[in-house]
């Protein structure tokens, strides 16, 4: 077994945090961390990462433009109607 | 079913499955609330496709067309957020195939290039008679940062505008995952990747707006 580089493991966090890691990989990945303080604060900074983008849900653009489909869905309808 | 049982009191609040026997039965009020649900979030998944916003409205509107007109044929076996997104994502992609043809080769290059989740030189050198790849400058703690700061406004427009500049696949995957906090196996579904393919995408996406984050915290956490 090979020592992991932090350059690399950086390039493995999101594989690790989806669980999808090899064994062998995961084991380099946490015996890694347990003697490299700066790559468990990048870790924890992935992590902190997907809370504040889950939190950016509110700033996102989501109100779509309703009144122009309003006109797809009443020609709809009225074909319903008519056929 | 009784008619009744399907009443819908408060649209915004029903679930996905009595809007769709709400507009079975041609209630508008079912159509505005899943457009509001889904309408901004098929725009953003339409724009990994084509390449102005204006084509990625015209896309959305089609999958509209296409969700009433199949209604009668939609047999309920996938949920019906899955099949609006399946039709959304195919005519997204037969629209950007027709406008790849149309426009030189260079303009569509770029989209998904990527390189490394942090910049080469906050690494030592591969020769590095000690630590080859190691940290040279390691990220700095953000636990010094007051906790309420991660919750703050401006950091959330901070990430969503960090999103909003990365490339369009790679943004559709982050929205859908971190933002909306879908499961990985209904992003692959709804955009056609491979397992492999959207977690690089999600890995790209999620490292850029970390490295945002961090130039952002920087100033603070330095002082």
């Amino acid at each position: 077994m090979t020592d992991l580089a932090c350059n690399e493991l950086v390039e493995l966090v999101t594989d690790y945090m989806e669980g999808t890691l090899p064994t062998a990989e995961r084991a380099r990945f946490d015996a890694h961390l347990t003697e490299c303080p700066d790559c468990v604060e990048y870790v924890a900074q992935m992590h902190r990462t997907i809370v504040a983008a889950g939190l950016s849900a509110a700033e996102l653009e989501r109100t779509p433009p309703v009144t122009a489909l309003l006109q797809v869905f009443r020609d709809w309808k009225r074909g319903l109607a008519t056929g | 079913m009784p008619e009744l049982a399907v009443h819908l009191t408060d649209p915004a609040r029903a679930d996905d499955e009595q809007l769709l026997e709400a507009l079975r039965r041609g209630d508008e009020r079912a159509f505005v609330a899943l457009v509001r649900r889904y309408g901004a979030l098929m725009q953003r998944v339409a724009l990994g496709y084509v390449r102005t916003p204006a084509v990625a409205e015209e896309v959305v509107q089609e999958t509209w067309c296409a969700v009433l007109t199949g209604l009668e044929r939609f047999e309920g076996r996938a949920a019906l957020k899955t099949w609006l997104f399946r039709i959304l994502t195919n005519r997204a992609k037969t629209r950007g195939q027709r406008e790849a043809r149309s426009v030189p080769l260079s303009s569509l290059t770029g989209e998904d290039d990527d390189g490394p989740a942090v910049d080469p030189d906050r690494f030592l050198p591969a020769d590095h008679a000690r630590w080859p790849g190691h940290w040279a400058a390691g990220p700095a703690p953000w636990s010094a940062l007051p906790h309420e700061r991660l919750l703050a406004r401006e950091v959330r427009a901070r990430v969503r505008a960090a999103i909003e500049t990365l490339p369009e696949r790679q943004q559709a995957v982050v929205v859908l995952r971190d933002v909306e906090g879908w499961p990985p196996e209904e992003v692959c579904e709804t955009l056609d990747l491979s397992e492999g393919n959207q977690r690089v995408l999600l890995h790209r996406a999620r490292s850029k707006v970390r490295a945002e984050l961090e130039r952002y915290f920087a100033d603070e956490v330095a002082a």
